[in-house]
């Protein structure tokens, strides 16, 4: 998670305030928080004003200069600018098509930037079967290397069955 | 039939209990799954969103974990309905909004519900009442996995499931738990245990989801990251974290008692009061005196009266259950009216609060 004011730094100090029955809450980083003196938990004396600042909203991004080529998705016609203004995609393609930089973002949401969780069975099955042929691959390589070629052949026919 | 013929009433559906359901009201957890190729519902034009309602619906209303189940439209609701499904925590704020193109399937038990064309296509939960995270997380992994084989999921093997949102992205999951936190709130120490949650990533919110007040003293907590962790660390580290607020909930309670005994007792004889005796009262105020109510019964401070029936009285004072029980059109004055009423009488045969020995 990133700090809310400088959008750089690792965001250490976390602040959420009850105001009535409403919850803010701001992100910063250890540099940000200490120039805005709330570093220390227990003093919340410039809070109020501060969080009121920051959550009343930021600065809008700078218009994308119409020089710019616009890159659309393919699948659904979506562009960057439409991602800018919604936070959103317009399909499963878009992230194919605005991979680049994607990483950055998602390092700024996620733990980490690759998927370690479920995956359907049917990719389960390819990334199984994916991972056997290369295993058979490097022993077949071995297999020719050391002018082994009764085993070569065998594996040579196992490689074109799981194929 | 309707949704309020399907239903369990109220007084039934409150019944339902689970493990450490004194602090924990539910848990919940939710994936998010898309369909490959076909624009996101908030992109997509009518016609696409009505291909995925097509596609999805029967796939859904077609799997036997979910039976007996009602399945419906949006557009098909009434408004009142719609509303309904949002105070039951069965849809989303933003679903009760949707139009053509939008669905939903929920089991009777109501403890599965999907929602078609939400955020994304598919957006599959299940819940149970009190503390059951795993319990959760394996009707619907079940649930998905069969629904893997009749849909055409958008996957990518590095990315994972992919989302409307790069914030649900990876897993797709949302793990929460609704938790009734009234002896933080009074110990004034709610704001340091939310700021632990945040530290450790976890979202804290009021009792509707994003964006919504902490009435009742009613809290939610969700993970926020879905991406490069697995489903079961995230689980893991949650329930680690939801133990450790039940454990600080529960210490408050024992600390409150020893040291301000005499304040607590007030603050639920006074909820009594209010609520046994006003004459119109609003949801809000209601929400907020149920909670000391419920306090009050955790420590045995009431004899005869059952946590249910508070839950019972939350959940029909609300504004569209309120609505439901009389036929002609409401206004907000005389829901007030009403509610105070149904309260009063609710609280009729209940015996003052005792100071537990
Ligand atoms: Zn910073
Ligand atoms: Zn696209």
């Amino acid at each position: 998670m990133l700090c809310n004011v400088c959008k750089l730094n690792e965001a250490k100090v976390h602040l959420t305030k009850i105001v009535g029955d409403k919850m803010q809450k701001v992100d910063l980083c250890e540099d940000c928080s200490k120039e805005k003196g709330v570093d220390d938990p227990t003093t919340y004396s410039s809070e109020d004003t501060f969080l009121g600042q920051i959550l009343a909203g930021e600065p809008a991004a700078p218009e994308p200069s119409s020089t710019e080529p616009t890159v659309k998705c393919p699948t659904c016609g979506y562009s960057q600018a439409d991602f800018k203004k919604a936070g959103r995609f317009g399909c499963s393609d878009c992230y194919a098509t605005f991979g680049e930089g994607l990483e950055g973002m998602l390092k700024t949401m996620h733990k980490g930037v690759r998927h370690t969780g479920k995956s359907p069975a049917a990719f389960q099955q390819t990334r199984a079967e994916a991972q056997k042929l290369k295993l058979l691959q490097k022993r077949l390589d071995k297999a020719i290397a050391e002018e082994n070629f009764e085993e070569a052949a065998q594996l040579r026919d196992e490689i074109k069955r799981t194929k | 039939m309707t949704i309020h013929e399907f239903l369990a009433p109220p007084a039934v559906s409150c019944q339902r209990s689970g493990p450490n359901d004194q602090i924990v009201m539910s848990s919940r957890v939710r994936l998010a799954r898309n369909l490959r190729k076909l624009p996101f519902p908030s992109w997509a034009k009518k016609p696409d969103r009505l291909r995925v309602l097509e596609t999805i619906l029967p796939a859904v209303e077609s799997l036997p974990q979910l039976d007996p189940h009602f399945a419906s439209a949006m557009d098909d609701l009434t408004p009142l309905d719609r509303q309904i499904l949002v105070e039951r925590h069965l849809i989303s704020r933003e679903h009760a909004a949707k139009s053509a193109g939008s669905g939903l399937v929920v089991n009777q038990e109501e403890s599965i519900c999907v929602m078609i064309n939400e955020e994304d296509h598919l957006r599959m939960q299940a819940l149970r009442p009190g503390l059951q995270i795993k319990a959760c997380w394996q009707a619907i992994d079940a649930l998905d996995s069969a629904l893997e084989t009749k849909l055409d999921y958008a996957f990518s093997p590095e990315l994972g499931y992919l989302t409307a949102c790069p914030t649900n992205l990876g897993t797709g999951i949302r793990v929460s738990a609704m938790l009734h936190l009234p002896g933080l709130v009074l110990a004034e120490e709610i704001t340091r245990i939310i700021n632990a949650a945040n530290k450790l990533n976890f979202a804290v919110r009021g009792l509707y989801g994003e964006g919504t007040e902490a009435l009742g003293n009613v809290f939610q907590v969700s993970n926020q990251m879905t991406l490069g962790e697995s489903e079961t660390q995230i689980i893991e580290r949650i329930s680690k974290a939801l133990n450790q607020i039940i454990e600080e909930e529960e210490n408050a309670r024992t600390t409150l008692l020893e040291k301000k005994p005499k304040s607590v007792f007030n603050h639920i004889g006074r909820a009594y009061g209010i609520l046994a005796n006003a004459h119109t009262i609003s949801s809000k105020e209601t929400m907020n005196l149920l909670s000391l109510l419920r306090l009050g019964i955790d420590l045995g401070m009431f004899k005869g009266l059952e946590r249910s029936v508070t839950e019972e009285i939350f959940l029909l004072t609300q504004p569209a259950h309120l609505q439901q029980q009389h036929t002609e059109k409401l206004g907000a004055e005389e829901r007030d009216i009403l509610r105070a009423d149904m309260v009063r009488d609710r609280l009729r045969s209940v015996q003052r609060p005792q100071a537990p020995k």
